[in-house]
């Protein structure tokens, strides 16, 4: 199967891991990876501010570079969702809307993609180790990719999991919401990270780097002993 | 009080907030309450989404069909020799409150909670008219008698103070001197309640829904107050928001299961009383004169545009209850009586985007409003609309992040400015790293590693390590 790879630019620029261990994992299911270098970024920073039109060429450009693509998979809820949202974006555009809702219908989410195209419920894979999940609210409540991500990894060999606590709440990331109600979200992350602590598990599990970028990222600033791992990369362990 | 509340500017206010640990205690314990209280309420039904569909069905026709509704029931409520006044403005209802008030020459007014009355500030205007106004919710009671403190929710409107804060307003203010037992607490109230309400010459109540078919409306309590309010003064004033009503009764049936199981988690609330006109006849109670106030104050400009569907809100505050952003600011942040994901798309379509412009903001776009709303209003989606607006039309955002996006927008859109960007990323961020980390960020990036570090940009993008192994240079 020809899997076209949507590697996010955060992944692209800061997380290159996760993006290696994505094409590694979805290879050793049988896929073949392609990765058109013209993509750049989805728009959704620009779009959720409130610059629809600075961030509609950004659209425009990815629609194109993956109009040929058979499925697009990307290792983010969030950034697969602003896929599925072009065609209302594009809503009554006679060009781009038709273009969009190709793109829509065959985005997926790594996750979802594994469990729901692939038919795969267990990777192979073994992590030892005592894990929770961080269920990013993009990917559950609009992509409603819910039940996935832990189906495959409790089918992970050596990995036990434990249930975070206030899951469904906000991490407080939210694009510029992190830096433009920085104070706002200083509260948030703090309880994220004190119901990880709560979990007792020496790794954090997301499967958006944007939301682990916060999480983590303060995790680290208050020296808490717990590593933060993206689902990709636990998959692809052996 | 109006729909703008306190002084302080948006910062201040959520600084004020974030720093009351008083009122986040009270916050996070009720919200975690009311969130589990709600989810069972709702499970329990089986088939909730169908119930939202259903709700969102009504709400969305009568919002089609208001002027025909409106009509009907004002017809209705008049052939029952009740009074009806159509005010475009808080002015008008105001004046008209006032004149009936001068015409019974009232002096002491008992009310039961109204979100409305608070809108068009109707408590100052009746109380620089001389008159004793007595709020009967207990909630309400509490905030009143507290210096007029403001709601901080619109359906337990003191949910910022905890039973020891109460006990000791009412100590200060009663002079109080029993435990801070709520059932203590209420008790002393309903004590001197209960004579406000047989001494009162006039009622005034809010609107959960009208009924245009049959001219009645109805009132959803726990605390059985507004029976009072509407059976004992020889006048009632009810005022509604003209967005709230329904056809028939089945209607109203449905809604008010989604109201009591989304905004208290019960399946039915302790009262719910259908009031139609006036006394009659043979009536043992009841007021002698009624008069329906109907406010439209801003609503019919919402009506017919983009944000029609926040006139579908029942006011069931689930989206509040489960806002993580209202849960560590609390209400008052939000400097409108309106708070929570609903305050924040309301609030700037009342009040205007000068007072209210931060509001869409406050928000992750975390969607926990919209999957709750009982009625389906998509409540991210019309914060995420205000953003627009305000970026786009009224221009309102900051130059600095204008020039910041337009400079996305440059480089998202090619690839070859962002590959350059991406590539000498790494080199442009060296001073500032450490390790693989960003700690002192500069620019728009000091406000994130103020409180959390910053990847350092990776010296192999996975693109070009993608690129290394398609040549067969696998690794």
């Amino acid at each position: 199967m020809k899997v076209t790879l949507f590697s996010t630019c955060l992944v692209d620029m800061f997380q290159s891991n996760v993006g290696k261990s994505s094409v590694e994992l979805l290879e050793r299911l049988g896929c073949e990876i392609e990765f058109p270098e013209s993509q750049v970024c989805c728009g959704q920073p620009a779009y959720n501010s409130g610059y629809v039109k600075d961030s509609k060429e950004a659209m425009k450009r990815m629609i194109n570079t993956f109009s040929d693509a058979e499925y697009v998979v990307s290792p983010s809820g969030s950034c697969a969702y602003m896929f599925r949202e072009y065609p209302h974006i594009f809503k009554g555009d006679p060009i781009w809307e038709p273009k969009a809702k190709q793109l829509a219908e065959k985005t997926f989410e790594l996750t979802q993609f594994i469990v729901d195209v692939l038919k795969v419920e267990d990777v192979g894979a073994r992590f030892e180790g005592s894990v929770t999940y961080h269920t990013s609210c993009h990917m559950t409540r609009l992509l409603g990719v819910k039940e996935a991500p832990t189906i495959l990894l409790k089918n992970v060999k050596g990995l036990t999991f434990t249930e975070l606590p206030g899951k469904e709440q906000c991490c407080g990331f939210g694009g510029t919401f992190s830096v433009k109600m920085a104070q706002i979200s200083e509260q948030m992350v703090d309880e994220k990270v004190l119901h990880v602590e709560e979990t007792e598990a020496e790794y954090l599990i997301g499967a958006d780097a944007a939301c682990l970028m916060n999480i983590g990222g303060r995790i680290e600033r208050r020296g808490k002993p717990i590593k933060v791992m993206h689902i990709a990369e636990v998959l692809n362990s052996l | 009080m109006a729909m703008k509340i306190g002084a302080d500017q948006f910062k201040e206010r959520v600084d004020k907030g974030i720093h009351d640990s008083f009122m986040r205690g009270a916050v996070a314990g009720a919200q975690d309450g009311m969130s589990t209280k709600r989810r069972n309420a709702t499970e329990e039904l089986g088939n909730w989404e169908d119930w939202r569909s259903h709700g969102e069905e009504i709400r969305q026709h009568v919002l089609e069909n208001l002027d025909y509704y409106l009509e009907q029931l004002s017809e209705n409520v008049a052939k029952r020799g009740g009074h009806v006044f159509f005010a475009q403005t808080k002015e008008e209802a105001n004046e008209y409150i006032r004149g009936v008030v001068q015409k019974k020459n009232a002096k002491k007014i008992v009310k039961s909670k109204s979100m409305v009355t608070e809108e068009i500030s109707l408590n100052t205007v009746l109380e620089q008219e001389g008159c004793e106004v007595i709020e009967t919710d207990l909630g309400e009671f509490i905030l009143q008698i507290d210096d007029h403190d403001p709601p901080s929710h619109i359906v337990v409107p003191a949910l910022h103070k905890n039973k020891e804060q109460i006990r000791d307003v009412f100590a200060e203010k009663l002079g109080y001197e029993k435990t801070s037992k709520p059932e203590e607490l209420a008790w002393h109230a309903r004590e001197m309640l209960r004579k406000e309400y047989l001494s009162a010459d006039i009622g005034i109540t809010g609107c959960n829904f009208a009924v245009a078919e049959t001219g009645s409306f109805s009132l959803v309590t726990n605390e059985g107050n507004a029976d009072l309010v509407t059976a004992l003064p020889k006048t009632q004033i009810t005022v509604m928001g003209m967005e709230r009503l329904v056809p028939t009764f089945e209607e109203m049936e449905v809604l008010v299961s989604l109201l009591t199981r989304s905004a208290v988690g019960q399946k039915l609330t302790s009262y719910i009383t259908v009031l139609t006109g006036p006394r009659e006849e043979l009536d043992v109670d009841g007021p002698e004169e009624f008069h329906l106030v109907i406010i439209d104050n801003g609503r019919s400009n919402i009506l017919g545009g983009e944000f029609q569907s926040v006139l579908q809100c029942i006011r069931c505050a689930a989206c509040i209850n489960v806002c993580p952003v209202y849960r560590h600011v609390g209400g008052h942040s939000y400097g409108s009586i309106y708070s929570g994901p609903i305050g924040a798309v309301l609030s700037p379509l009342l009040g205007g985007y000068d007072e209210y412009k931060e509001l869409p903001y406050a928000s992750t776009l975390c969607g926990a409003c919209t999957e709750v709303c009982p009625v389906k209003i998509p409540l991210h989606n019309l914060l995420h609309k205000h953003r627009e607006i305000i970026v786009e039309k009224e221009g309102k955002a900051p130059i600095s992040e204008k020039l910041a996006m337009k400079a996305f927008g440059l480089g998202a859109a090619s690839p070859t400015l962002y590959k350059i960007g991406s590539k000498i990323a790494p080199a442009a961020m060296n001073p500032f790293t450490v390790g693989d980390k960003i700690s002192k960020g500069p620019g728009p990036l000091k406000a994130w590693t103020d409180i959390r570090e910053f990847p350092a940009p990776n010296k192999e993008r996975f693109r070009d390590w993608f690129k290394n192994r398609e040549k067969g240079d696998k690794k």
